[in-house]
């Protein structure tokens, strides 16, 4: 059947444009592109992307959707999201018909296995061959039907140096009582219970509730030094210097070094989480062609230069690591050598089960501490003085009613 | 007569779909996924599971409390002072009461973290006078302070328009009548504005009881607030049963809530039908 389809795409195509194409399935040249190209413009695609997750024309980069609208025709209806989490929930209601998601590696799995995604077909896409062997066959989607990189990064922990002694290499520097009150921690599960278990040694896709509360009982203990838990705030209190160390993205924090030079990063050597943003095809699609086209488009060495430039995120494009151009080639951080590279587990996809329990045990651990007997007497002397009050505007009422009645 | 029903009825067309599909509709959805398991089948664990959150249900109730009065405390003065004041003050005072609102409550709290961070704005100008820095931020203080900054204008204005319809000349009469001032506004002004400071306390205590961004972002996550463990069942761990039954059972505290303050306004009926002409 597939290919039928390809070999009609085909007929088509030499229909069209008078060009000599082979009926089987390969690649697109230059010409046969832009032949797509005409045929699609006109047409729509919607693209479901994070927030802050593409080179937007702001200060003077290049605006890649106006890019890609100028040179196909086809016109890119762009929305955000701020989590993985946010995401799934939206294409799990249903409703909504995106073309392009770009979510990360455990949801990704996740969507494969609850068949939201469309397989891709790789022959609308020859820059393919842009993306490195080693982001190719990952173990979210080991035979690369289904996904097409886009940024990978790895954890690490920031520190300034002005604050912090030595040279720290562990997480326990986030346990560090000499740092107490200066100390960050992400606000959500994930990432929050990976920096416990990384510590302790535990496996960060275990689905064994004793290894998470054992985790648990490691960031309860945490508490005691901690500042605050964060999320994007991070940048406000680590350039202001209203705190010392955190556990943030590698990318992010070359954004914050830009702003405070006393900032230094390390990989923890317990070891730490590796991501990878791969962008996706959602089920219930409407224009399937003009979507493989833009994941093309992306993987275009200008488009995937200008994508690096603006996020700071190491990419999976080998046209941009060897550029001259890229600002940030080479750079130790992005791009550890390959004897420096520090340990890295991805998260995987959790089963429901384990899924509840890490949250049950988040919510716990933000309530834990809070003084449980005051709330109850606090809350006792209101609901007192409230009756009180009732009795006695009753009391009034009928008094009054009284004096009326006579 | 049949006539003036219909339209009526045409008239109120629109509110009622708009509530069927906006308010009933979802209330539902909450209910029943408040029963349900992850399969659709009739279970009570989502309720059992609520006794584990029981301080956190309380713990935001009473900062809903605090927060509630601090507004009430701030706002009437304020409102009554805007109410007496000439007709071009009062519409820049009012102005001036609703511009922070034009901005978006994300940028608003972040202005505040800004200002009372430990190397904050406040805090840097007090080190230059000579003194210890105040821990300000990440305390329950500082959650209060997000919640009565960001919601105080909605305290104000309900009790300024009822204040501005007062009939100055109960106020005279009263005395005429040889009321001295704290009469006059104990007995007076304070009964006559009691339905706006009703609906005043209704729309603060609400929405500070279920806010999850102020105690976040102001708390630094140490005041988990039940709308923070809301927002994590439906989005980190995907358990909207239990999401919607920790809803439900908040809808229902805030009734309780609603109805004993309720019960001062039934009171109000009466004694201002005891002094309207």
């Amino acid at each position: 059947m597939k290919r039928i389809i390809s070999m009609f795409f085909a007929l088509l195509l030499m229909l069209s444009c008078s060009v000599i194409a082979f009926a089987e399935s390969s690649p697109l040249t230059e010409k046969e592109l832009q032949a797509k190209y005409k045929k699609l413009a006109g047409t729509s695609i919607n693209v479901y992307n994070w927030g802050e997750y593409i080179s937007d024309g702001s200060e003077g980069v290049m605006n890649v959707n106006e890019e890609f609208e100028k040179l196909t025709g086809i016109k890119v209806n762009y929305a955000t999201y701020a989590t993985n989490e946010d995401m799934y929930t939206t294409l799990k209601a249903g409703g909504s018909a995106y073309d392009i998601v770009i979510p990360s590696d455990y949801m990704i799995q996740r969507l494969i296995e609850e068949e939201y995604l469309e397989k891709i077909n790789f022959d609308n896409i020859p820059n393919y061959k842009n993306i490195m062997d080693e982001y190719k066959g990952l173990y979210y989607d080991p035979n690369d039907e289904y996904s097409v990189p886009y940024n990978v990064g790895m954890v690490g922990v920031i520190y300034n140096k002005k604050v912090v002694k030595g040279n720290p290499t562990s997480w326990s520097l986030l346990w560090d009582e000499r740092y107490k009150g200066q100390i960050l921690q992400f606000n959500n599960p994930r990432d929050g219970f990976a920096t416990a278990m990384f510590l302790l040694g535990i496996d960060v896709n275990t689905q064994d509730e004793k290894e998470w509360r054992r985790a648990y009982a490691k960031l309860i203990e945490q508490k005691e030094v901690l500042q605050s838990y964060v999320s994007d705030e991070i940048f406000n209190k680590m350039e202001a210097g209203d705190a010392a160390v955190a556990a943030y993205y590698a990318g992010d924090y070359l954004l914050m070094k830009d702003n405070n030079p006393d900032l230094e990063f390390y990989y923890p050597e317990e070891g730490t989480n590796k991501f990878v943003d791969a962008i996706c095809i959602p089920k219930g699609c409407q224009n399937k062609e003009a979507a493989e086209l833009y994941i093309n488009f992306l993987l275009s060495e200008d488009v995937a230069l200008a994508n690096a430039e603006y996020l700071y995120y190491a990419t999976p494009n080998k046209t941009v690591i060897n550029n001259d151009n890229y600002s940030l080639k080479g750079n130790p951080i992005l791009y550890p050598d390959k004897k420096d590279e520090p340990k890295t587990q991805s998260f995987e996809n959790l089963n429901q089960y384990t899924l509840s329990l890490t949250t049950k045990l988040w919510s716990e651990l933000k309530i834990e501490g809070a003084s449980n007997t005051a709330v109850y007497i606090k809350l006792g002397v209101v609901a007192g003085i409230a009756l009180v009050a009732i009795i006695y505007s009753t009391a009034k009422k009928k008094k009054r009613q009284k004096l009326y009645d006579v | 007569m049949e006539k003036k029903t219909l339209s009526a009825k045409l008239l109120a067309s629109p509110h009622i779909v708009w509530s069927v599909l906006f308010i009933i509709a979802p209330l539902i959805m909450v209910a029943y996924y408040s029963f349900t398991n992850a399969d659709g089948n009739f279970t009570l664990e989502n309720i059992k599971a609520l006794s584990d959150y029981k301080e956190v249900f309380l713990n935001s109730i009473w900062y809903g409390i605090v927060a509630t009065l601090i507004c009430l405390v701030i706002a009437y003065p304020t409102a009554y002072f805007i109410a007496r004041s000439k007709a071009r003050v009062q519409s820049t005072m009012i102005m001036l009461v609703m511009l922070p609102m034009w901005t978006s409550l994300i940028v608003r709290t972040y202005s505040i973290m800004s200002l009372i961070e430990n190397t904050g704005i406040i805090n840097s100008f007090i080190q230059k006078l000579g003194f210890e820095p105040i821990q300000m931020i990440n305390t329950s203080g500082a959650v209060i302070l997000g919640m009565v900054y960001d919601f105080l204008p909605f305290m104000i204005l309900p009790i300024y328009s009822v204040l501005t319809k007062l009939d100055n000349k109960l106020v005279e009469a009263a005395h005429d009548l040889g009321a001295d001032k704290i009469t006059v506004l104990t007995k007076v002004v304070l009964p006559l504005s009691r339905s706006g400071i009703l609906s005043g306390i209704t729309m603060v205590f609400v929405p500070s009881v279920s806010t999850f961004y102020i105690s976040q972002k102001l708390g630094g996550g140490n005041f988990a607030l039940v709308g923070e463990i809301i927002e994590g069942q439906f989005v980190t761990s995907n358990n909207f049963n239990l999401g919607a039954s920790l809803s439900l059972v908040l809808m229902v505290l805030i009734l309780i809530c609603m109805a004993v303050m309720n019960h001062f306004s039934g009171d109000e009926e009466e004694s201002s039908g005891g002094l309207m002409p």
